[in-house]
Formats: C-alpha cells, structure tokens, sequence
C-alpha cells in the first residue's frame, strides 16, 4: 500500500488509534497523508507528540485522547497548545497508566479494566463520565474503572516490516504499538523497510511485535517518523523539530507539506542542506 | 564554596537517601545529578534509567531493560521514587503541570497530566521546583494532577494507601509535609537564603519551625563527583544561576 492507499480507507469522524511517543517513532508519513487528505473531524487517541501538533494545526481533531502532548527535546508542544488555547477540540486528559490500560481493556475485549490512578485528581472532575469499581474480593478497594480505548483505525510506525503485517521494532522501546494494533478494528503498519518472506529468520523472537492478525496493511515509508526517532535507523531529527517549533503553520505548511511524502522528504534534505 | 546549584543537588540526592533497590526517577538536570550522585554514594542500590529504556549502573553501562510498559508497572508496583517538576504546587502538595487557567479553556496550556496520577497514588513522589516563586507556590492549583495530601483522604483508603511526598525541593530550601495536617513545611533553607525569601516567594503560610536549619554541606568528596565526574560542563548553573 501507499500512505494515500491507507487515508482512503479513514473517514471523517473516525476514532484514530497513533502509535508511539512523545517525539518518538510516530507514523509520521501516514499523518501526512491525513494532512493532504478530505478526512476530518477525528477522535485521535494518542501518547501526543508532533502527530497531535500537525493534526491539531490542520484542524483536522474534533476530540483527543491523551495523557501529554510534547515533543521532548521541547517540552511544550506549541501547535497543540494554540489549538487547546483556541478550544479548537474537545479533551479527554488522562493519565498515562489510565490510558495503556484503556488500550489493554479493548485489546482484551472488556469493557474496563480497575487502575489506581485517577482518584483524588482533577482528572476525575474532568472528565465526568469515568466511573469507579469496588473490589468484590475483602479488600473492598476503589478503583478507577478505566473505559477500553477501543479504535477504528490504529496507525503505528515499527523499523521492518513484511507484506503479510508482521512488525519488527529494533530500538529500545516496543512503546504500545501492539497494543494500538489489537485495540483497533482495522491497523495499518508504515516501516522503514519492507522484508521479504523469510526475512525474519534469525531475529530475536522478542523484536517481532506486531502480528498480522491484527495489522490490515502495510506501507514501506522510509524515513517515515521523520522527524521523530526510530532508532537505530534514525535518531529525532533535532534541527528540523527546532525549526518545526518555531515557525508560524503557514509558512511551514506551504513549505513542507504541500506536496506528497517524496517532495517531503525532499524539501526536508534541501533544508537541511541550506543550513549547512 | 559550594553554589546554591550543588546544594540544590546534595537536597534531591537526599531525598533517594535510604530507599534501597527502587527506580530513582528524576525530571530534571539538578534532580538527575542528585539521583546518580546518591547511586555512587550513600545509595548505591537505587536502579536508573538512562532516559530511555535501559537501566544503567553508576557509569552507564546497561543492566536491565525498562521499556515504558514495564516502568509503569514499577510504578503500580511502589518500586520506584520520582521527583517530578511542577507548574503549580500548593500547601498539601497538591502539583499541575497540564494548565493554566480555566481546564475547559486554557490561558496556558502546559504538558497534560501525564503520570502524576498515578505516580502519586502509588510511589514515592517528589518534587523539583527550580525557581521558587509565588506562580509556583500557590493557594489552589487550577488542575491536580499530583495529587495533594487533603485530596488523597478526600478520595478514599484507596488513594492514600501508597501516597506519599516525601519531601520538595526548591532553590531556596526544602520542605516537607510532617506536620499534623500535612500542611507544607520548611525543612532547611540553602545557605544564604533567609526565612523572610521564601515566604516572599511562597503562595500560602509556610509551616515554620521554631528554629530554622540549613541544608548540609556536601561532603568533599560529594562535590568532587558534581563537579569532575558527574556534571564537568556546569549544566547545573543553568537550571540554577549562582
């Protein structure tokens, strides 16, 4: 598939699953794609980084799901905070333990799981519709009764990939990416590299962490997080975020976004060759 | 002469003092110069992380793997004790860092709640304010996110079974909450700052003791290792001007 195959398969109105970090392997291509894209109105469910930013900016979120959006080397994320700033979206603000067991909870089918987390904090008052459970069992605790995060479409970036929907990751941190996966009624997986049948013999077992029962297509995008890192094949681009950070939408749009991922890609080298 | 930025370090380092074998969680340059300090110190139990998903030992070499899934079970597990930062922390302790402002339509929006929820229901949680001010140290923070010792009890036995403060760093001093009420307190003021500064700078009434300490002095060899081994650049004066 292409990234533009994979947008043709989103309509507006979607819950849309991101996988990642922070500033750290995001299927960037395939947001992208969404940015060139008619389709709007999205519920993005996400561990906010850059994704959020260029989403929020394009005006493309009607709601977000999210425990933080940052972009890590620069801790404030300034699209999503203008767009927050304005009210463009409505919120959902969780907890990071909230949130993964919000993913376990669909991936497993329930409609809740119990977290301690929550309770005591704001997160309760704003968002009026978390419940809490009570143990049955003699401790007779309280719990917050996490929702499932259950998606339409989940998007993840992993380093290898083969056509069937088999993810390898290579860096350090499988993040939730399998989880977003199993959480989502149809997943689509970008990597740096598409493997041939056969081309994951010999890999440490542990490295093989999306299944392709639970992946609908696969597009071959290299350098596709830019400008998140997917390490060892790519660290953040620092340079590009920084200037992503400070310039107005406008002009960064007009600049980079205008064409598809190849002119992207490109106007990214030919920057980085002016700032040499 | 020791800078307030090595005092600074020698109060977060203390605050890891006597915690055994947990994941030491700094947010910050001074916080994680204090964390690898009592590691190679009074503390060498303490597990680390190098920032992403690998724990390391005192000279980061790698150990162990911590990928954020398993770090959040450190966290549920109580095997782990943070010192996280702070846009807004009141007298009981209660931190924001997601907004400014009215949540539904915020003046500033900061980074989200991200895990002071569940990092304050479940370990250890710290906190690292490197600019003490009035805009930190408030009457009422417009969100909690770390959640504070009146609203642990107002929530449950559930939410007070594991919550613990130990104590707040700031460039002015350190606090706690070891007072009947868990109303914030001074512990010690950092050599050359005066009670009359951090209650000019503080929010709210600040427990005070009847006789006020200052923080230690770090050893000779403490200040070697800050300053030849584990920070040579100076990053500390940065988050900390002398």
């Amino acid at each position: 598939m292409t990234p533009e195959d994979v947008v043709a398969r989103l309509r507006s109105g979607m819950t849309l699953g991101i996988g990642g970090w922070g500033s750290r392997r995001k299927p960037m291509a395939l947001v992208r794609a969404l940015l060139r894209s008619d389709v709007t109105d999205l519920t993005v469910v996400s561990y906010g980084g850059p994704d959020v930013g260029l989403l929020a900016a394009a005006g493309k979120i009607r709601k977000l799901v999210t425990a933080f959006v940052t972009l890590d080397s620069i801790p404030l994320e300034p699209h999503f905070r203008t767009a927050r700033q304005a009210g463009a979206f409505r919120l959902m603000e969780i907890d990071e333990a909230m949130f993964m067991w919000g993913l376990h909870a669909a991936a497993n089918r329930l409609p809740f799981l119990p977290v301690r987390a929550g309770l005591g904090s704001d997160v309760m008052r704003v968002n009026p519709e978390l419940r809490t459970v009570t143990s049955p069992y003699e401790d007779g605790e309280t719990f917050t009764a996490m929702p499932a995060l259950r998606m339409d479409a989940a998007l993840v970036h992993v380093n290898r990939a083969d056509r069937l929907g088999n993810g390898q990751y290579l860096g350090p941190d499988p993040y939730f990416d399998d989880l977003f996966c199993e959480a989502a009624d149809t997943a689509y997986v970008s990597c740096e590299r598409l493997v041939d049948a056969g081309g994951f013999e010999g890999a440490p077992p542990q490295t093989l962490l999306v299944k392709r029962h639970a992946v609908t297509g696969v597009v071959e995008t290299p350098r596709g997080a830019h400008f998140t890192s997917c390490v060892p094949d790519y660290d953040r681009d620092e340079a590009f975020l920084k200037l992503y950070a400070t310039t107005p939408w406008p002009e960064f749009a007009e600049r980079f976004l205008r064409g598809d991922e190849k002119s992207y890609q490109q106007a990214v080298r030919t920057w980085h060759e002016e700032m040499r | 002469m020791t800078s307030r930025a090595e005092y600074c370090v020698v109060a977060c380092a203390d605050a890891w003092r006597g915690n055994g074998e947990v994941l030491a969680s700094p947010m910050g340059t001074v916080p994680a110069l204090g964390a690898r300090l009592a590691k190679r110190t009074f503390s060498p139990d303490l597990l680390l992380t190098d920032g992403e998903a690998m724990l390391v030992d005192a000279d980061g070499r790698p150990e162990g793997w911590l990928p954020y899934r398993q770090h959040l079970t450190m966290v549920t597990g109580g095997r782990r004790h943070v010192m996280m930062g702070a846009g807004q922390l009141d007298r009981f302790g209660n931190q924001n860092i997601s907004c400014i402002g009215d949540w539904e339509r915020p003046a500033r929006q900061l980074l989200g709640v991200r895990g002071a929820p569940v990092n304050t229901l479940n370990n250890p949680t710290s906190y690292w304010v490197p600019k003490h001010s009035p805009r930190v140290f408030v009457e009422k923070v417009d969100m909690v996110c770390g959640v504070g010792y009146d609203r642990a009890a107002a929530a449950g036995p559930s939410a007070t079974r594991y919550h613990r403060i130990p104590r707040v760093v700031s460039n002015l001093g350190v606090f706690d909450f070891a007072t009947p009420d868990h109303r914030m307190r001074l512990v010690s003021l950092h050599p050359g700052v005066t009670v009359g500064e951090v209650r000019d700078a503080t929010g709210f009434a600040l427990a005070l003791p009847d006789e006020v300490a200052y923080t230690r002095e770090p050893t000779g060899e403490e200040l070697r290792l800050i300053r030849e081994v584990l920070d040579p650049r100076g990053l500390r004066d940065r988050e900390v001007p002398a």
